[in-house]
């Protein structure tokens, strides 16, 4: 579950350490002003019209004693909770510190753009809206964003970091645990804000090493003739203005990349789930699915789209 | 409500004041509100299918459809925009600069090659031209065709100033690697 | 000069011809006229409670549709452009249309009659704002009737509020209405710091003015130095986005975190200057209705002027996530909860108050006890936001969102609610509905909590703010059809309050000058009071001048058939002079029209700022035009 309160990535767990502290202390903060309160409140004793004399001098100075020992007590519950903060804080630095993956993520308006980074520029990944990671090793992103700012949050893993334009930011994560987590912006971003979420999934080392395989690969060759029709219509009408397909001519970058579309889990940084009648759904008309996103509504012929389903569906 | 108007000045104060707000209101609906549609009205997909260089074209009214495209596309922040991303996302700037033009002309002065109205850039745009300019139809939608068209108009001065985009957050070119003589921002040719 | 001179207010005259002839000099004209040149602090301030609770109302309007919007998942009510404004007017108006105006304009009303003078310090410049923050909030609400309200949030970061991602004049409005409430919110500070500072009753030194005072004292300071910095930010604003200035533009020099440190320098102070004053209502209910003064009032004094100096030592707690240095980060972490010892000291010392006095619960004693309740949570969701690591999983979500209403309507709404219902009775002359206003309460307690206290959960559960919809499946969709369901009752509350307020002006029962047998100087007046305040300005002869003595001493001397006032020092408010105030004036009003045209009209072109710096110089000259006073020419 899309969670900070399932923390199943190192950072996460150590907030997590600094959210209990936080409950417990803060809970007992509060239990002891209530109880003052209640008994404050309770004392039965006349309620007045007349002004109350002072009251005797032992009253006021048991109540000043308690004064002194309420400030005691709130600094020192603070002090805790500051410590507790500050370590936390020098342990999410040193975390994670020698990644085994890296990736640069650029975020835009609203959609994510991946990219594995590799010393040799054949071995580098490019793929949007989701991204892979092997559990138990550290990674190493690098964020940025083309636009606005962003933020860049995955509620299981860890907090979240502002992607600023002009502001590049370095960001250490290490999953523990194999499983399907989600990540959404989490800085307003414009119309489409509420829909720009990222899938991660964690999985063995093995298990990411023959996905990444797989994704540096083509994409494979097109020979049902639905799906040959559907590419011919990617090539010539708007598609392949702003989307790149790996092995074939489409090499935009306005928009997400499709190489591997049909390995996603999501249509449109998490809006739809992906399947052929989602698919066709968006297709036919993305600015009903997500209103005022980047992708324009490109009048088509049903067969066409059908076509175009089939063939991005090939896109393994 | 109004206990102090009560009291010294009567109601006439509060009362007109209550009517005049409500009078206010109600003429609001008289105005104009901006509208942003990010998806075209059915029908405006429709193109011109010739270049007119005049505004006489015998049976057909092209000139108000003109109008529509102008008001609806010209006249709208959003809209402008809008054109202003497409043209950098389809690299108009490769050959038209930002307005300056290079090896393609420039945008910002008053000079039209194939006519600078609304539905003519359209099909400029769609139809491509000798010379170097790509032909666009089929590939850009027609609702971002117009929006770049709106677009390129701004670019010349046309329509209304504020509506117009303003600055972009990147670099902007230095001065000296502009070009040589500086575009015509002269009146425009057309009646607008 | 005879010493039974009729002239001046003296035991030579009874109090009707007193009074008689105070009313005819300081009254205004009749009828609109006198609407529009009054400078009573009074009737101004009357206006400017109810400008800004309907803009309350407007807002918590829009609050409800954004709830009906998220009640269900991937719900179709209100689509991502509306949706997006309606959170933006939302914020905007909360903030600078109602939580300041509300928090100044009881000030405006009180302070005079609390510190015992006749009228506000500079008396047409309060006019003058009270006209430049209705053209502003008129400015802003017209400019969403038509959609052009402003979409980049209340907080407008910038790229996204920038040129090149907000077209259209949406932004620039919402920049230009923080012109003109910023301004005005200085100008009624500095009317409030001035009748403080030199207008006190004789004999009220600092250290014997009520805590109310106080607080309006701490918050019209903070004022004067938070404003300032959300006009710069706001100013670079429409340069970026008219001129074409590279203030936030990171290609070229500038930055986007410039924004963010200008505004929330001014962000952070701002919720405590909203904060600060209904600390101040506190202290007067609690003290009438326990029936005993504060406890600890040195305490209660440094307390608010410690808060209000650690206010501005807090803003990056607003941007732990945007990757600023570490150690600095630690700071704000320490800075942060280290504010909260000084309020924990006041709640502490209200409920001993309490504890120590013999309380009667009426309703503006009950919202106290519902401000302690929901505040001290707010307060303690806070402390955990004030953690760096923790505030990098709760930033931005839903938990932030429950914190801040829940400091904000149990911070300041309750006491606000309250005191509401405990100087009604002194504005209008009539009480309010005791049975209405405890069921008021009510339900705006239970309300408030089943809206707001599931969205701490929300939070943690990865929901993000500011979304127009979610997706289903993620666990969500329950606690919001809840918090909707809340936000009913919460409404209902409003109009059980609105029906109470109106049923009660009309028919309530009489009030009399002190109902409630409160200690403070605005009780020894009738109610409502009269143009000019006090028959006789009283003197302040302890902290408690309506419970220290039998009878209300009084200062005898100022003239009867001139508008004047006493000035006292400082510290010890000693009689210093006598001071004229001025007289009605159209000036003010027309100033604003003049300086709200202009702010209006360059949002479209440049040279309206030149343009409109003439009818600006023709409107301030006739304001500031020297009257010539007689005894300057006389013999006097």
């Amino acid at each position: 579950m899309h969670s900070a309160l399932q923390a199943l990535g190192v950072q996460a767990q150590h907030i997590e350490v600094v959210w209990r502290t936080m409950l417990w202390v803060c809970g007992v903060m509060y239990v002891l002003v209530i109880a003052f309160l209640i008994f404050a409140v309770s004392r039965h004793r006349r309620a007045s019209d007349s002004v109350e004399p002072q009251n005797d001098s032992s009253q006021v100075r048991r109540m000043s004693i308690a004064l002194g020992s309420w400030i005691g007590l709130m600094t020192i519950g603070l002090f805790g909770l500051a410590l507790t903060s500050f370590l936390t804080d020098r342990a999410l630095v040193h975390a994670a510190d020698t990644p085994q993956v890296t990736l640069k993520i650029t975020a835009h308006q609203w959609w994510w753009q991946v990219e594995y980074t590799d010393p040799d520029p054949s071995r580098r990944v490019r793929t949007a809206n989701e991204i892979h990671l092997p559990a138990g090793a550290p990674v190493h992103l690098e964020l940025a964003s083309d636009d606005v700012i962003h933020s860049f949050w995955v509620p299981n893993l860890h907090g979240k970091r502002d992607m600023i334009p002009g502001r590049p930011a370095q960001f250490r994560l290490q999953p523990l645990r194999a499983g399907l987590y989600r990540g959404q912006c989490a800085e307003f971003c414009g119309l489409q804000h509420a829909h720009m979420a990222l899938d991660v999934i964690v999985e063995s080392p093995q298990d990411f090493a023959a996905w990444y395989e797989r994704q540096l690969a083509n994409p494979p060759a097109v020979t049902e003739a639905r799906a040959t029709r559907g590419h011919e219509v990617f090539m010539t009408s708007a598609c392949n203005l702003c989307h790149a397909i790996a092995g074939t001519d489409a090499s935009a970058s306005v928009g997400p990349d499709l190489s591997h579309f049909a390995g996603r889990r999501t249509i449109a940084a998490g809006t739809l789930p992906n399947d052929p009648d989602n698919l066709r759904r968006w297709l036919e008309n993305p600015q009903r699915v997500k209103p005022g996103n980047r992708m324009p509504v490109v009048t088509l012929e049903r067969d066409d789209i059908d076509a175009l389903v089939a063939y991005l569906g090939t896109l393994r | 409500m109004c206990f102090r108007c009560r009291t010294r000045s009567g109601a006439t104060a509060c009362g007109s004041g209550f009517g005049l707000t409500v009078l206010m209101v109600l003429l609001l609906a008289a105005c104009h509100r901006e509208n942003r549609k990010f998806e075209a009205p059915p029908g405006s997909d429709l193109a011109p299918t010739q270049v007119a260089l005049n505004s006489l074209v015998a049976g057909q009214s092209s000139a108000q459809f003109r109008e529509q495209q102008r008001h609806e596309y010209e006249d709208s922040a959003y809209h402008l925009s809008e054109g202003k991303r497409l043209f950098s996302y389809f690299n108009c700037t490769g050959c038209h600069a930002h307005g300056g033009g290079g090896s393609g002309p420039a945008l910002m002065d008053d000079r039209w090659i194939y006519g600078g109205e609304i539905d003519q850039i359209y099909l400029t745009i769609v139809q491509g031209r000798p010379n170097g300019m790509p032909a666009f139809g089929g590939k850009i939608p027609s609702q971002q065709v117009w929006q770049l068209a709106a677009y390129v108009r701004s670019l010349g001065g046309y329509g209304p100033k504020a509506a117009r985009p303003s600055r972009d957050d990147h670099l902007q070119i230095p001065a000296e690697q502009g070009k040589q003589d500086e575009p015509l921002r002269t009146a425009p040719a057309q009646t607008d | 000069m005879s010493v039974r001179d009729p002239s001046l207010d003296g035991e030579w005259l009874d109090e009707a011809t007193t009074h008689a002839r105070l009313e005819k000099t300081w009254s205004a004209a009749p009828g609109l006229w006198g609407w529009l040149t009054t400078l009573d602090h009074k009737r101004i301030g009357v206006r400017y409670i109810v400008t800004a609770f309907v803009f309350f109302a407007l807002a918590g309007l829009l609050a409800f549709v954004m709830r009906l919007q998220l009640a269900r998942a991937e719900n179709h009510l209100v689509g991502p452009d509306l949706y997006n404004q309606l959170f933006t007017m939302h914020g905007s108006t909360m903030m600078f249309l109602f939580a300041v105006p509300i928090m100044e304009a009881i000030a405006v009303y009180l302070v005079p009659l609390m510190v015992g003078t006749r009228a506000i310090a500079f008396p047409r410049l309060l006019a003058f704002s009270y006209w430049i923050y209705l053209f502003g909030g008129m400015m802003l609400w017209i400019a969403f009737l038509l959609n052009v309200g402003p979409d980049a949030g209340w907080f407008a970061y910038t790229p996204l509020s920038g040129p090149q991602y907000s077209p259209g004049k949406r932004v620039d409005i919402w920049a230009q209405m923080i012109t003109y409430t910023e301004l005005s919110g200085i100008a009624v500070a500095i009317c409030v710091i001035g009748t403080i500072l030199k207008q006190r009753a004789p004999g009220m030194a600092l250290n014997r003015m009520p805590l109310f005072v106080w607080a309006m004292l701490v918050m019209s300071f903070m004022v004067l130095f938070a404003m300032p910095s959300v006009m710069i930010a706001s100013t670079f604003l429409i340069m970026d986005r008219l001129v074409g200035t590279h203030f936030y533009n990171p290609a070229e020099g500038g930055d986007s975190l410039l924004w963010q440190h200008l505004f929330w320098f001014f962000g952070h102070p701002e919720v405590y200057i909203i904060f600060i004053p209904a600390l101040g209502m506190v202290s007067s209910i609690v003290a009438t209705f326990a029936r005993r003064p504060v406890f600890a009032y040195p305490l209660m004094v440094l307390a608010l002027l410690a808060t209000g100096l650690f206010a501005f030592g807090l803003w990056v707690h607003h941007m732990f996530a945007t990757g600023l240095p570490r150690l600095g980060n630690s700071f704000y972490t320490a800075a942060s909860m280290v504010i909260s010892i000084p309020t924990g000291i006041q709640i502490f010392s209200w409920i001993a108050t309490m504890w120590l006095g013999r309380p009667r619960f009426t309703t503006p004693l009950l919202f106290v006890v519902g401000f302690i309740v929901v505040f001290v949570v707010g307060g303690l969701t806070g402390v955990m936001l004030a953690s760096v690591p923790l505030d990098l999983q709760l930033h931005d979500t839903y938990f932030v969102v429950g914190h801040f209403h829940y400091v904000l309507i149990g911070g300041a709404v309750f006491p606000l609610l309250g005191a509401v219902y405990y100087w009604f009775p002194k504005v209008t002359g009539r009480l309010l509905d005791e049975r209405l206003g405890k069921l008021n309460f009510w339900l705006l307690f239970v309300g408030f909590n089943i809206t707001f206290l599931p969205m701490h959960y929300l939070g943690l559960a990865g929901m993000p703010r500011r979304i127009y919809t979610y997706s289903a499946g993620l666990g969500w969709d329950g606690l919001n059809l809840l918090e909707t369901g809340g936000a009913v009752l919460i409404a209902l509350s409003m109009l059980l309050l609105a029906f109470n307020v109106v049923k009660s002006a009309r028919g309530g029962a009489m009030a009399g000058a002190n109902p409630w047998n409160a200690d403070t100087l605005e009780w020894a007046t009738p109610s409502p009071p009269p143009t000019f305040n006090f028959n006789h300005i009283p003197l302040a002869t302890g902290s408690h001048p309506l419970w220290d003595a039998e009878r209300l001493q009084v200062m005898r001397g100022l003239k009867l058939d001139e508008r004047e006032l006493v000035l006292t020092s400082v510290l010890d408010a000693r009689p210093d002079l006598r001071e004229p105030s001025v007289p009605p004036s159209i000036w003010p009003l027309l100033a604003a029209i003049a300086v709200g045209t202009m702010f209006l009209t360059s949002i479209f072109t440049p040279w309206a700022v030149v343009v409109g710096m003439v009818p600006i110089a023709i409107t301030l000259t006739a304001w500031f035009w020297p009257k010539g006073r007689p005894e300057e020419e006389g013999e006097r």
